[in-house]
């Protein structure tokens, strides 16, 4: 029972793994994680009104192309191979960053940070190719609303990736102290959440679109 | 119950949690390569004839991932925030379900029974 009882607080008081090297700092992370996760929740039902509306108009093409036609599916493997690649090696910096090891936790993050980079230009192309072919968001309901899905999901990587880079530098400037390590807690959520979105539009828009 | 067991416990207690997150974290990305590639594979070499069949497959598929991505990389269980982050994706889940099922399932009847569908249009016009 006093087992149960001693370790219960500091289980609550950090996200998964942190509690088990910080109890040398308070730093009132507990807070700021339930919050984050908080904000990732109501984040995520932003995604589910994004993706209710495309269902609902996902065949309204209004005479124009249909997803057969335009969707890449080799382009869109890419991209999904890049993000998922990009929260593995997130994973691969955490177990340094406890560690307090940062060169490996600098590098792992760079890493990511490119795998990410390059995810958001292979969809920007993606999005050149259609606006170029007349597949602009103003073709049709189905289009409109697949630029709105894809595109708000491809701005948060946006911002994930300039957290990265401020990250890397922070990293440099001042080591892994408890306020950088909250930080980089968050953003590693952050970035895990927004792989968990791309599942659903790789299924839901892209490989449905498809045989649909 | 002497002192010593008691103030050794939450190191033990991290130690493991640790390791059980590390082995945790591994079985989540060899799943979630697996679940990736056969959705894909399913569509892109149209291995079923049965369109209906490969979406049921793929959207099991994608709602396994999600569960397995929530646990092994957001680190999701019963114990962490003292439950509260559990509590709190469990109110989301149903909120989603709920918009994004609510949303297809009473506007697709709304289409098929008030509507005219977009493609039939210009024939019923005719």
């Amino acid at each position: 029972m006093t087992h149960r009882t001693t370790a219960a607080p500091g289980a609550a008081i950090t996200w998964h793994h942190l509690d088990a090297d910080d109890h040398d700092h308070d730093h009132g992370g507990g807070a700021t994680v339930l919050g984050f996760w908080i904000y990732l929740m109501s984040d995520a039902l932003i995604f589910a009104s994004l993706f209710a509306m495309f269902g609902v108009v996902s065949t309204s093409y209004a005479g124009g192309p249909v997803p057969r036609q335009i969707f890449d599916l080799p382009l869109v493997a890419l991209n999904t191979a890049l993000l998922l690649a990009s929260s593995i090696t997130f994973g691969q910096a955490m177990p340094h960053m406890e560690a307090g090891r940062i060169g490996p936790t600098r590098l792992w993050l760079a890493v990511t940070g490119v795998l990410g980079a390059a995810f958001v230009g292979v969809e920007l192309y993606e999005f050149s190719h259609l606006i170029a072919e007349g597949a602009g968001p103003q073709r049709s309901a189905f289009l409109s609303a697949f630029f709105t899905l894809v595109g708000t999901h491809g701005a948060h990587v946006t911002v994930g990736l300039i957290w990265v880079v401020t990250m890397l530098v922070q990293i440099g400037q001042h080591g892994l102290t408890g306020e950088i390590r909250r930080r980089v807690v968050c953003l590693s959520m952050f970035w895990h959440f927004l792989d968990i979105i791309w599942i659903g539009v790789f299924n839901f828009v892209y490989l449905y679109g498809v045989i649909r | 119950m002497s002192t010593r067991p008691v103030h050794l416990a939450p190191e033990d207690h991290g130690t493991a949690r640790e390791h059980g997150s590390r082995r945790r974290y591994r079985i989540g990305v060899a799943l979630a390569i697996l679940l990736t590639v056969i959705p894909f594979w399913l569509v892109m070499s149209g291995a079923l004839p049965n369109a209906a069949v490969t979406a049921a497959i793929i959207f099991a598929l994608a709602l396994v991932q999600i569960v397995v991505h929530v646990v092994s990389f957001l680190h999701l269980d019963t114990q962490s925030e003292g439950g509260w982050t559990l509590l709190a994706f469990l109110f989301t889940a149903v909120i989603v379900v709920l918009t994004i099922g609510g949303s297809v399932w009473v506007m697709y009847h709304l289409n098929t029974n008030m509507m005219p569908m977009p493609d039939s249009a210009p024939s019923t016009m005719r």
